[in-house]
């Protein structure tokens, strides 16, 4: 297949991503679409890999992946504890600075 | 290219694109989460497609296997909250869309008028990117990344027991009693 | 005595009074009011021992010299020193600052003790003295400078004594507030005058490049063949200086306003020494004023307006300081006419003489002042027939109040007659001769300013007709003045000295000795041979005389019943003589004219300007701070999507730029 395959796909991707993080206020799914964006990067870095011959890129989306399952551990724990205390996980909800 | 080809790489981009929008439209968060394993999972069809089979397999079993269930879990520990699908903030979404068409008619310019033209992908050996390739990479070329990566999830792990503990300093735990009340009877 | 010996004195005349001032300040409160006395009087008696010491060597060497005490500035090519300037002009004025101002320290000594009594604050007795030999200090720097920067020390020190001793009783007066009035009148109307003096400075040192008298006025000529303007503003500014300390028109004003102070304030710097300061000044620069006809004019013309003019107001006052406050100005404009024509000796002359009658004047006013408040406070302690409204308002300064003191205070009749005579120009005490140079000198130059001169003499002569008359003669018009007694002899000795050197103060510059001439011309440029015209001598006789006859038929013949009758002349002269009582409204005129605009400027600038358009400039730009923060801070709205679509506009205009790079 040709790279501008892969390419419209993965911008496709992280603009949809991006729809999902400015127009839900819905917590978890704003992490899950922070994820489809990871994954729009990690395609290219695979597709761009293979396009090179170079293993490089492979090894990135490696890091990436790692990254995010941390970033999503403590998201996720964050939102227990706002949770926690606001009773809620309503993203508008929680536009002051104290708790 | 012929034709059974393309109608592969068509419904897979096909669902690649249908699950995502899928997420960010379904009002309901295990939906969402669904949508994603679908995606996942489609993504990596193409990583194997694209001569990676070791990222194509810890795709489809870190993120859509242990990130997701983590996700439904959490889903499920906070009841999945059905919010309003109105917009308090003015603007904010038509601004959002337009936004996002005009990132996007941007990004495919700029590859169009601002790149060399790439070709198609060339044959990928067989030998490319196997896990023992990859092994031999990350511990010798990227060692200290990887070392670092390590610390990252230690640190979140910590950061996340921390944050997800109960008790604070100003409640009381209510299950446990004090002893100086008295025990009845 | 030899000159070389005497001149490391110098110093000394200032060094004495300070010396005075710090034993009285470090002891004076042990010492007792003798003690603070005796100490003071001693430092203003020794520094006129080393100024008789001084002259005394000048006799052998009239040149003179400057003795360099220190170096004060020391700023690229220029400098400035104390050096001290002795020469026969110099120790003239010192002379005369010095002994006259001894007669009046003794003198004080009576005078104050009963001043601080009646005003009921005796512990003020030694910042009198420290006062008064602080002065003695300045006035001294004043004279015995070698350069102008050392005179602006010494001219504003004595305008700060000036300032302190006017307002020496300053919760007194009027309202409580009129003697601290005074005091600040007398200092802002110098400001003005001090200001044009400092120009002149200013100017000389840019265009001359040194302050020094010698160089300065050794360059003169030169100077004043290529840039005549310049002499020609040096000498006006410091002509306003000159009128601002030597009370001439038009800032004259605050000089009457002073006799607010303790009389022998007003006999020591308001009449003998500090009001000389700028007849000094321009006798010093004669070098500088005779370079220009015009400044030589309006100098003159200044002095003869003012000569006439203060005669005038002194006519319609009641205040036996104010007559003597008047007179002092009209008899400095005869000074400052002299000078102006370049009769420069005689204008020192005058000042000498006038040095001597003047303090006499007013310490025998000092005198009938205690006499009076003494008769007052005794008619008040036996508690006689009177109505008390009137005793609350007795102002022992009144002439009203006064009459046939001759026989309850004989001394000080006979002194004052002295001093009054001198000051009307009678032959042959001193104030004729010195008067009549300067007639006579004006009568052979400037025929018009001679008969201005003449009519100002006549007004002399009658107004002090008008107050001996007022003062001495007829009955008493209040128990007060019935009850009037001599004054003590640390008052009257000084008034017998001051007496003696007024009626033969004369002999100093006598028609066929000249001695001061002789003195002087040693340290004065361009002085020219008095002429002694007889027929000058007899007119100016005459008229005194005239002045004085018509004086005593309107004043003396019939004297005045009693206290409240209106002056004999206020119904002939009608609206006029109400002008002279109210001093041609000048004060008015000035409220009107300088101070109530000046006040409202002020006030302009402090309420819409400062407050408006200053204040509002600041708050101004913190309001518009404040106001584009509170519209940006819509933007900080706490909702973390709408940071994420800012996030998404800046990725959007990055990748426009790259996209249209």
């Amino acid at each position: 297949m040709p790279m501008s395959y892969y390419l419209i796909l993965s911008a496709a991707m992280f603009a949809i991503g991006v729809l999902g993080v400015i127009l839900r206020r819905n917590p978890l799914v704003v992490f899950m679409s922070l994820e489809l964006m990871f994954n729009a990067a990690n395609l290219v870095f695979v597709a761009f890999s293979a396009y090179h011959q170079i293993l490089d890129g492979d090894l990135f989306v490696f890091f990436v992946m790692t990254t995010a399952a941390a970033e999503v551990a403590v998201g996720l724990a964050l939102m227990v504890a706002i949770f926690r205390a606001k009773h809620t996980i309503d993203l508008d909800e929680m536009s002051m600075l104290k708790g | 290219m012929d034709i059974g080809v393309l109608l592969v790489y068509g419904i897979l981009g096909l669902t690649v694109i249908v699950s995502a929008i899928g997420l960010i439209v379904s009002r309901n968060a295990l939906y969402s989460a669904l949508f994603l394993v679908v995606n996942f999972i489609a993504v990596g069809l193409l990583y194997l497609a694209l001569g990676a089979p070791f990222i194509a397999f810890a795709q489809v079993t870190v993120y859509a296997g242990s990130i997701m269930v983590l996700f439904i879990f959490v889903i499920m520990l906070l009841g999945a909250e059905n919010l309003p699908l109105t917009e308090p903030l003015r603007g904010q979404r038509a601004l959002g869309i337009l936004l996002v068409l005009i990132f996007l008619a941007e990004i495919v310019l700029y590859y169009l008028l601002r790149t060399t033209p790439l070709q198609a992908i060339p044959i990928i050996p067989q030998t490319f990117a196997s896990p023992a390739e990859i092994g031999m990479i990350l511990f010798n070329r990227y060692l200290l990344p990887f070392e670092v990566t390590a610390f990252i999830l230690l640190a979140a792990t910590v950061g996340a027991i921390l944050l997800s503990k109960h008790e604070g300093p100003t409640r009381p735990k209510p299950g446990i009693q004090k002893p100086e009340t008295p025990v009845e009877g | 005595m030899n000159f070389e010996t005497v001149l490391p004195l110098a110093p000394w005349v200032v060094f004495f009074p300070v010396l005075g001032i710090i034993l009285n300040l470090l002891f004076g409160k042990r010492l007792g009011e003798k003690g603070i006395g005796v100490i003071a009087s001693l430092a203003a008696g020794l520094s006129f021992g080393v100024a008789a010491l001084l002259a005394l060597g000048l006799t052998g060497h009239p040149e003179g010299g400057t003795y360099h005490l220190l170096r004060w500035l020391a700023i690229g090519d220029f400098t400035a020193d104390w050096n001290f300037r002795v020469d026969t002009l110099s120790v003239t004025m010192m002379l005369v600052v010095a002994g006259v101002g001894t007669l009046i320290h003794i003198y004080s000594i009576g005078y104050m003790h009963a001043d601080v009594r009646h005003e009921g604050d005796p512990a003020r007795f030694r910042r009198f003295f420290v006062f008064l030999n602080l002065f003695v200090a300045a006035m001294m720097i004043l004279v015995s400078a070698d350069n102008f920067l050392m005179l602006f020390v010494g001219w504003e020190g004595v305008g700060l004594c000036s300032y302190l001793l006017i307002g020496f009783w300053f919760e007194k007066g009027a309202g409580g507030i009129a003697n601290a009035q005074a005091a600040k009148k007398a200092f802002v109307v110098n400001r003005i005058g001090d200001f044009g003096l400092l120009i002149a400075i200013f100017l000389i040192f840019y265009n001359f490049g040194s302050l020094d008298f010698e160089t300065v006025f050794a360059q003169a000529p030169q100077v004043a063949a290529v840039l005549p303007g310049v002499i020609l503003a040096i000498t006006l500014f410091m002509l306003l200086g000159v009128t601002g300390k030597s009370a001439q028109l038009p800032l004259y004003v605050w000089l009457p306003d002073a006799m607010a102070g303790p009389t022998p304030v007003s006999a020591l710097i308001h009449a003998a020494t500090m009001v000389t300061a700028g007849v000094y000044l321009v006798a010093r620069s004669q070098a500088l004023y005779q370079q220009i006809a015009l400044a030589q004019d309006v100098v003159m013309w200044v002095g003869a307006a003012t000569a006439l003019f203060a005669a005038t107001i002194a006519l319609g006052q009641y205040d036996i300081k104010k007559v003597l406050a008047y007179s002092t100005i009209s008899q400095l404009g005869f000074m400052v006419t002299a000078v102006g024509m370049g009769a420069a000796v005689a204008g020192m002359f005058h000042l000498v003489t006038h040095a001597f009658f003047k303090a006499l004047l007013f310490l025998g006013a000092g005198s009938v002042i205690l006499g009076l408040e003494h008769g007052h406070e005794h008619a008040a302690a036996h508690g006689s027939h009177t109505e008390e409204g009137h005793h609350a308002a007795f102002d022992p300064q009144d002439m009203r109040n006064m009459g046939g003191l001759r026989g309850k205070m004989p001394l000080t009749f006979w002194v004052y007659l002295i001093g009054a005579l001198a000051l009307a120009g009678i032959a042959p005490l001193s104030g004729f001769f010195s008067k009549d140079e300067i007639l006579a000198d004006a009568s052979l130059h400037h025929p018009a300013v001679y008969v201005v001169l003449t009519a100002a003499a006549f007004l002399t002569a009658f107004y002090v007709a008008r107050q001996l008359a007022m003062v001495f003669f007829g009955k008493p018009r209040s128990e007060a003045a019935a009850g009037a007694v001599e004054s003590p002899p640390v008052v009257t000795v000084p008034l017998v000295i001051l007496a003696v050197l007024a009626a033969v103060g004369g002999l100093l510059n006598f028609p066929t000795t000249h001695w001061l001439e002789k003195w002087l011309e040693h340290s004065l440029y361009g002085v020219q041979p008095a002429k002694f015209i007889l027929s000058v001598a007899l007119i100016s006789l005459a008229v005194a005389l005239a002045g004085l006859l018509v004086g005593w038929l309107i004043y003396g013949r019939k004297p005045l019943a009693d206290a409240r009758q209106p002056d004999p002349l206020a119904r002939p002269l009608n609206g006029l003589f109400l002008a002279l009582e109210n001093k041609w409204w000048v004060d008015e005129l000035y409220q009107a004219l300088v101070v109530r605009p000046y006040l409202r400027l002020a006030q302009f600038l402090a309420q819409p300007v400062d407050q408006g358009v200053i204040d509002g400039l600041v708050n101004g730009v913190g309001n518009l701070m404040r106001a584009t923060a509170q519209s940006w801070r819509r933007i900080q709205n706490g909702y973390v999507r709408s940071y994420a679509l800012t996030i998404l506009l800046g990725v959007v205009l990055v990748i426009t730029y790259l996209v249209l790079r």
